[in-house]
């Protein structure tokens, strides 16, 4: 479809003045400018030396919470497995040992694929007791494939490290779980 | 006629080409660092302290890199046009003054006038001789010393600078070089005419090609600048367009025609191009300094030693600090101005360099013929310049007049589609 010709505002080239015809004193402007430039601050992160300060929301590797305990506050519930659109979570549920009261469920197995994951935070967002956070962790590097496959182990290891250096503080509470960690409420119908 | 003595010769042109091929790798660093810096960025910092071991990397890799040269191309010629690019470049180095030099003698009267009859002079060849040792005796820190067509050579070379370029697309065989280099030799031949016009009206004041004399009677009289804005203006110009820098690089506008004439070379035979081009610059530099600001000379300090080597270093030191301040600006033009259009360029170079030369060596003739003050020539030179100002003013002309645009009729469709 054509632009209606009503639509089409044309603009005409401004008209040049005799300073603009004389092209030197345009000229000198733009190389005033130029110059303010030579001397300004520079953008540059010198990127080894110099770390980037990123946003605390910044999406880098996850790592599986831990409540005030030491255990892992995952459920086992699968939410962030089905919300993951790259399928990179994969868990494997089993009940929770009896000394945990406060849930029904835990993950015997938690690996998440990083070279799968697309880092879209999504998993973070459906958990619904905040087991899973996306850290401020970017420098993400591995020998081999194998190696980028993580596990509960080096998760939960995540969790330690960026706890410990303070950039990623807990952002939740580390003590009650939620409503998802509890078990079904028997039906009282029959 | 001054001896020609190998040594010193030879000696002068190691020294040359010792300073001339760092500065040429150190421009390819400083055209990298001061890009950076206007962009706000740091610039190549990583090889050697603050960057400044870049251009051995660079010159490594050129040497270490394979030169492909494509089936296609005729083999003599491709490889020729990188090197003539750079032997002209560099040739064109030999009759500049350096530091002090002494111009030669004037020419000897033969015949003199007594009495209303001719009579011939005694004494001329002794006079000639005794005053041609005595040229000799010095010592002149030129790579040829008493070129009298010093200026002219200059440009001879200059322009031959251009087959490398021509050569070059042509032997490639491939459109987008061959309309490189078709550009290129519209550009230099069309910029060659206001270049060779502004000097004219220093030659008719110096009254010799010689570059040395120019610098001696600039030393006697005051820097062309002053008398001639308008014709260093124009030189500066079209020396900007020979050189094929921003913003008359048409030749290799990247974003029309990949890489130009230099699409189909790598490694060091585009090294050499590179090479051609800095050289270039570094010449032009120094034809600026030596014809406009005086060359060695600044208002008398350059005699401040009495001892000659120091006196020698430090007119060395004064011209470099002049060619190195052109070659500033030529980095800096390169990121304020952007790139004309192919037409912009051809009409500026016909329709306003070319008229504004001719004028501007009419008003020198004037002020020769007529025996006016050096000053007269500064008033007519801006005049001149403001009068051009005010003519595309009247006429709203100028390079950015919008182009003529065309009413297209607009298609429309059939009554039911959409």
């Amino acid at each position: 479809m054509a632009i209606a010709e009503q639509d089409v505002a044309w603009v005409a080239a401004p008209k040049l003045g005799l300073l603009e015809q004389l092209y030197i004193p345009i000229v000198l402007d733009g190389l005033s400018t130029t110059v303010k430039h030579l001397f300004s601050k520079k953008r540059t992160e010198s990127y080894p030396e110099q770390l980037p300060v990123l946003p605390p929301n910044y999406r880098g590797v996850h790592r599986l919470n831990r409540d005030s305990e030491g255990r892992t506050k995952c459920v086992a519930c699968y939410m962030c497995a089905t919300a993951c659109p790259a399928h990179c979570i994969d868990i494997v549920a089993a009940p929770a040992p009896a000394a945990w009261k406060d849930r029904e469920k835990y993950p015997e197995t938690f690996v998440i694929d990083e070279l799968r994951c697309i880092y879209c935070g999504m998993c973070e967002e459906a958990c619904p007791v905040d087991a899973i956070e996306l850290t401020t962790l970017y420098d993400l590097t591995g020998m081999s494939r194998e190696q980028m496959i993580f596990d509960k182990e080096k998760l939960l290891s995540i969790f330690d490290q960026t706890t410990k250096a303070g950039t990623d503080p807990v952002r939740t509470s580390g003590s009650k779980l939620g409503p998802a960690a509890e078990a079904p409420k028997p039906t009282s119908t029959h | 006629m001054p001896e020609f003595d190998w040594i010193t010769t030879l000696s002068i042109i190691a020294g040359v080409i010792a300073v001339v091929m760092p500065t040429v790798g150190y421009l390819t660093l400083s055209e990298r660092k001061i890009s950076a810096w206007i962009q706000d960025r740091v610039g190549p910092n990583r090889v050697g302290p603050l960057g400044l071991l870049q251009p051995l990397a660079d010159g490594g890799k050129f040497f270490l890199k394979e030169a492909p040269i494509p089936s296609h191309v005729d083999k003599i010629f491709f490889l020729l046009a990188p090197a003539i690019s750079m032997a002209t470049a560099l040739v064109a180095l030999a009759v500049v003054p350096w530091g002090g030099t002494t111009p030669t003698p004037p020419p000897v009267k033969t015949v003199e006038m007594v009495n209303g009859a001719e009579r011939p002079v005694t004494d001329a060849l002794a006079t000639f001789e005794t005053a041609q040792a005595a040229h000799a005796e010095k010592f002149q820190s030129v790579i040829m010393p008493g070129l009298d067509i010093g200026i002219l050579y200059v440009f001879a070379i200059g322009s031959l600078a251009v087959y490398g370029v021509i050569l070059g697309g042509w032997a490639s065989d491939n459109k987008y070089s061959l309309i490189g280099a078709l550009r290129s030799s519209a550009q230099i031949i069309s910029y060659e005419i206001p270049l060779g016009m502004s000097i004219v009206g220093i030659l008719l004041f110096t009254g010799s090609l010689n570059l040395e004399t120019i610098v001696a009677w600039q030393k006697q009289h005051g820097w062309f600048f002053f008398f001639q804005p308008l014709a260093f203006l124009l030189f500066m110009t079209s020396v900007y367009a020979e050189c094929n820098r921003l913003p008359f690089d048409l030749p290799e506008a990247e974003q029309e025609i990949v890489g130009g004439y230099l699409t189909e070379y790598g490694a060091l035979n585009f090294g050499m191009f590179m090479i051609g081009e800095f050289t270039h610059m570094i010449t032009t530099s120094l034809l600026m300094s030596l014809c406009f600001f005086g060359g060695y000379t600044l208002f008398g300090l350059e005699d401040s030693f009495s001892d000659p080597i120091l006196g020698y270093v430090l007119k060395a030191v004064i011209l470099s600090a002049k060619v190195g301040f052109f070659l500033f600006m030529y980095q800096l033009v390169r990121w304020t101005i952007p790139r004309f259009r192919f037409d912009q360029l051809m009409a500026l170079a016909w329709k306003v360099m070319i008229p504004l030369s001719l004028l501007h060596l009419f008003g020198a003739m004037l002020v020769r013929q007529f025996q006016l003050s050096n000053w007269v020539l500064t008033a007519i030179s801006v005049s001149l310049f403001i009068g051009a100002g005010l003519l595309a003013v009247a006429i709203n002309a100028g390079p950015n007049n919008t182009p003529r645009r065309r009413k297209i009729p607009v298609m429309t469709l059939p009554v039911g589609v959409n």
